[in-house]
């Protein structure tokens, strides 16, 4: 049986009935840039970093199936501005002040700005004001890096059973709520070990007494680019 | 965006203004860092206003090269003199693009920080909130520089390392669109 | 007044999916949804509390904090704002002494500002705890303001304030074709059910609702979702009318409610559904109680429940769902999701709703007009409508005229009608712009009047709004990009950080405050969010900024200032806070004119 394939940027990509074309394009070694996707969860296509043109159309590649024959483009400039514009929408929108981030350096938001080569945010930062949460022993919430990329909502639903995490609001307002009438994050159920507590792609959920763990240069991010490290081990930065 | 770098003459040296604005001098730190390169630089570039040379305001500029973002209405002042005097203006460092580490009181309302600060913090005693017209004011929040000017290039980094600053340099001085390769662009 | 919970939910049958009906009747008994009574429904309904909460937070019309006793909403549709709204709005801010958005300390009044109310014929508006009241004046204002001073129940307040007034200006064969209640059903029955599809494919039908879709596609498509074999199908009314300047729905369920509720019914038989629910927006309270009405009346004539008609097995009912404050909600996925009792983000399709919608189950969502039509054609026959219109658009369209026009109210024409004639009938003059369909539709500029409404040229989901000449596009277009960032469900980047965005920009650029670099970072964003958003909302968000500046460049470039780029903030003001701590005032303590 000879596998199915579609078209990216001129190569052949093989994939499985059922697989996105972004599932397809890593697995074959090809990098599209995303952020909130996530191979053990159902996509839900919500960043749009991983917008792809379909035979002509943009499409988020995580939530398009694979079709055979599709002609698909991806690593072409236009996207990858477009991508870029997107990402520096979400530092726009968020307050990203990386020197000051535990994430730094192991962050997908920051080594997909390096990817594409973003500079700058150039939009007027929206400076909204979004309180910590220290309220847990183990574990701090900085909302002001949330990308609203759900992947804790879903870990939290779907693997932990739990609900730590929802979203409330809309539109810009849109934001990440914990499950308490306290609205803090100790009087849930959240537990170190959860599944949600490592999926986050930002740095939001983090661990306490645990910051900067690893030194500059050993950093996740540090020595290969995402775009190496998304494709070398798939599964494994999914994680 | 490439033609003022275009315009500059190789012969002529490179005419240079820097300054720190709300920053903490490290991206001039690093600058100084690109070590012993910096002898051949100087011989490029000439130094025009600057932290390192003592000159407050700069005359007329191929290059103006800015840490910090905008704390209060001085910087707001020393950027738009900036922007005047200088062909190419640059955002040099985390706290000139996104307003870094002192955009964290953002949140916070300036006029509760002054008085917290000099009224009713700990250990004042008969404070009062300095007043005089010689002080700055602060603005309400702290902003990148993109916020009040146009801003030709951005070099990101907390700081900006010298190998960064160097390929930048260089690139502006060969009359090319500064571009950093892999690895140069850093947001920490 | 305690809070009877268990008796709200016991109303609604415990159904976690009712959850959007059961906060609405929270919010009317109490006027908010206290964070301990999102607890205790959570547990009641077996969900968990973040989904009540995200819930709450979603919805305009729902909170969780106490607003005032009296929550008084403005409509903020740019009719409402050019026939004065926003000057008797500050009026009644003025006396209360409130800001936009506030409530007043002692809780009496909370005043805001909420997305089109649908009452452009008859406006300014605005809901009070809920009710419209149109046609605002001074004097009503003042009023009002009385009456909530005085604390005097809604329920005593003068009948007259909240009449809605009706103005059927023009009528074609969709409001002048008589049906009497169950002859539609009885000609789709004697026909069958494949055949009453097949007639309304023939018809040539298309959507009303904006996307233009053939409707006997889509029911037949319905019908034959998993591989026809028995499910429970549904069909949905889609009457949440959000689109700013449409009110054509508002008046045909007021009007028109037997033909609307046939064509549900109709529909019901032709893709073998048994239940029926209609999708009605909050902001038009009016029409609940007649609606639910005239469900029991047709209920009592057979026209619904078992055996409807005295047709065996066909059994069919209707459920009246109303909306909380969400536009996004009338995109048929989000208005499933709603329909559901979750927030309004609208799913990802494939799968679509005639396979997979209400509870994943095969459902037809139709726009309010297009069931109207189509219960004429399960009467009258397809080359009725096909006699009438355009090649690709047969019919007629219901036209909500509004704005600067000497009569505002609902037009019928056959498509393919000149939007010039439209205007002549309405009583425009000076006519600078038309917007047809609303701010996700398209802007016509003075010399493109002779173009038609139809899906070959102008499609059109029912708004029609007028600016004549004396208007300033720059501000309509500002009120738009306002409107779409106010009502972006927040999913998708695009569009959640896109609409504040062009909003931001407008609102420096109509200030004069704007710069080349807004102009042209305007231009980028609308791109992106019509490349790579998620839904409709997003892909249309920036049609009226595209056109705009197409069209009506010299208004752009009236208030631009020279300067490639002018501060994103206005500089002494962000000096005021310091100013006033320190007690300066000296000029180093001031950004001059020239320096700002
Ligand atoms: C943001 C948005 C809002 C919409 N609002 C409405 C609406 O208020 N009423 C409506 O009938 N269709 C609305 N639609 C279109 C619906 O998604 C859907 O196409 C329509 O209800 C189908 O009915 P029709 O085929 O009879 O037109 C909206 C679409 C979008 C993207
Ligand atoms: S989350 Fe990522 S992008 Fe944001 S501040 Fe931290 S490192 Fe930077
Ligand atoms: S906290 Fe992290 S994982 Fe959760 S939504 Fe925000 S960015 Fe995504
Ligand atoms: S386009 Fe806008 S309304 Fe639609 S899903 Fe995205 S954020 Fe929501
Ligand atoms: S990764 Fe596909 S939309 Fe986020």
């Amino acid at each position: 049986m000879t596998a199915k394939t579609f078209q990216m940027d001129g190569h052949d990509v093989p994939f499985e009935e059922g697989q996105s074309i972004l599932a397809a394009a890593l697995a074959a070694g090809s990098y599209v840039p995303y952020l909130c996707y996530h191979a053990e969860f159902k996509p839900h296509g919500s960043c749009k970093v991983c917008t792809v043109k379909v035979n002509g159309r943009t499409q988020a590649s995580c939530t398009t199936p694979a079709r055979e024959g599709d002609v698909v483009e991806s690593n072409v400039d236009e996207l990858n501005e477009l991508r870029k514009n997107l990402v520096q929408f979400l530092f726009t929108e968020g307050n990203h002040f990386c020197p000051s981030c535990e994430a730094s350096g192991g962050c997908a938001l920051q080594a997909v700005g390096y990817e594409l080569g973003m500079t700058t945010a150039h939009y007027s930062p929206l400076f909204p004001d979004r309180p910590v949460d220290a309220s847990h022993p183990d574990v701090l919430l900085d909302f002001n890096r949330c990308i609203l990329c759900e992947l804790c909502v879903r870990a939290s639903s779907l693997v932990d059973g739990k609900n730590v995490f929802s979203l409330s609001g809309r539109g810009i307002t849109k934001h990440l709520i914990v499950n308490a009438e306290s609205g803090k994050l100790a009087d849930t159920t959240l537990s170190v070990e959860d599944k949600a507590m490592s999926v986050c792609p930002v740095g939001v959920i983090l661990r306490k007494r645990r910051g900067f763990k690893a030194p500059i240069g050993e950093r996740r991010y540090d020595a290969h680019s995402i775009s190496e490290v998304a494709v070398a081990h798939p599964e494994d930065e999914a994680k | 965006m490439t033609r003022a770098a275009v315009e500059i003459p190789t012969k002529k040296k490179l005419r240079v203004a820097t300054t720190s604005l709300a920053g903490c001098f490290g991206c001039h730190m690093s600058l100084l860092d690109i070590d012993e390169r910096l002898v051949p630089l100087l011989e490029l570039v000439e130094l025009d206003a600057s932290p390192l040379t003592d000159i407050k305001h700069p005359g007329p500029c191929d290059l103006g090269l800015i840490e910090g973002g905008l704390c209060n209405a001085d910087n707001v002042r020393m950027l738009r003199v900036f922007r005047e005097q200088c062909k190419v203006l640059v955002a040099m460092g985390a706290c000139a693009i996104n307003g870094g580490l002192p955009a964290q009181r953002n949140h916070l309302d300036i006029r509760d920080c002054l008085q917290t600060v000099y009224l009713s913090g700990h250990g004042v005693e008969r404070g009062f909130i300095p007043n005089d017209p010689e002080l700055p004011l602060p603005l309400k929040q702290v902003h990148p520089l993109h916020d009040v000017v146009k801003i030709d290039y951005f070099l990101p980094g907390c700081p900006p390392s010298a190998e960064a600053i160097w390929q930048f340099l260089t690139d502006i001085i060969a009359g090319r669109t500064p571009h950093l390769g892999h690895g140069l662009i850093k947001y920490d | 007044m305690a809070l009877n919970l268990s008796a709200i939910v016991a109303r609604h049958g415990g159904d976690p999916s009712r959850l959007v009906q059961i906060l609405r009747d929270v919010m009317d008994a109490e006027g908010h949804v206290a964070p301990p009574v999102i607890t205790a429904l959570a547990s009641t309904l077996g969900v968990s509390r973040g989904q009540v909460e995200g819930v709450v937070g979603f919805y305009s019309f729902l909170d969780s904090e106490p607003r005032g006793k009296y929550r008084v909403l403005f409509s903020d549709n740019i009719t409402d704002e050019l026939s004065g709204g926003h000057e008797l709005r500050q009026r009644m801010l003025d006396a209360f002494r409130l800001e936009l958005g506030e409530v007043s300390r002692d809780g009496l009044v909370s005043i805001g500002a909420t997305s089109c109310t649908g009452l452009c014929d008859q406006g300014p508006a605005m809901l009070v705890n809920g009710r419209a009241i149109a046609r605002l004046t001074p004097a009503r204002i003042g009023a009002i303001a009385s009456l909530i001073r005085g604390e005097s129940p809604m329920d005593q307040w003068p009948d007259n304030l909240f009449v809605i007034d009706s103005h059927i200006e023009r009528k074609d064969l969709l409001l002048s074709t008589p049906l009497s209640p169950g002859e539609a059903i009885d000609a789709a029955i004697a026909r069958g059910a494949a055949a009453t599809i097949d007639e309304i494919a023939r018809s040539g039908l298309r959507g009303r609702g904006g996307a233009g879709f053939g409707t006997g596609q889509k029911w037949a498509a319905c019908a034959a979702a998993h591989g026809g074999g028995p499910a429970e199908r549904y069909v949905v009314c889609n009457a949440d009318e959000g689109e700013p300047g449409t009110f054509k729905d508002r008046e045909l369920f007021a009007h028109y409610t037997d033909l609307v509720l046939e064509g549900m019914t109709v529909a019901g038989f032709a893709v073998g559904a048994q239940k029926g629910l209609i999708y009605l927006r909050a902001e038009y309270p009016f029409l609940f109680a007649p609606l639910l009405a005239k469900l029991e009346e047709r209920r009592r004539a057979g026209l619904l429940g078992r055996d409807v008609r005295g047709a065996r097995g066909f059994d069919f009912d209707i459920e009246l769902h109303i909306g909380a404050g969400a536009y996004v909600c009338g995109e048929e996925s989000a208005l499933i999701e709603s329909l559901e009792g979750k927030r309004g983000i609208p799913r990802n399709r494939p799968p679509f709703p005639v396979t997979h919608g209400y509870k994943q189950q095969p459902t037809v969502v139709n726009n309010v007009e297009t069931l109207a039509v189509a219960a004429l054609i399960a009467k009258h026959g397809a080359d009725f409508l096909r006699a009438v219109g355009t090649a690709k658009s047969s019919g007629t369209k219901v036209l909500s005229v509004s704005g600067d026009v000497a009569r505002p109210g609902i037009y019928e024409y056959p498509f393919g009608v000149p939007v010039a004639r439209v205007l002549e009938d309405a009583g425009a003059r000076d006519t600078q712009a038309v917007q047809v369909g609303g701010p996700s539709g398209i802007l016509l500029g003075a010399n493109e009047l002779g173009r038609r409404i139809s899906f070959e040229d102008v499609p059109s989901a029912g708004a029609f709004m007028v600016f004549d000449t004396t208007r300033d596009m720059l501000a309509v277009v500002e009120n738009f990009t306002r409107f779409f960032a106010h009502e972006s469900c927040g999913f998708c980047t695009p569009c959640r950080v896109g609409t504040t965005l062009s909003a931001q920009m407008m609102k420096r650029l109509v200030a004069g405050k704007g710069s080349r670099r807004d102009m042209k970072d305007l231009a980028k964003v609308t791109q992106i969010m019509k490349a790579s958003s998620h839904c409709g909302l997003g892909h249309t968000a920036g049609n009226p900024v595209i056109d705009a500046l197409a069209k009506f460049r010299p208004s752009f470039d009236r208030k631009l200032r020279s300067l490639d780029v002018l501060p994103t903030f206005d500089l002494d003001e962000a000096l005021a806070p310091a100013r006033e701590a320190t007690a300066r005032d000296d000029a180093e303590a001031h950004f001059n004119e020239e320096e700002s």
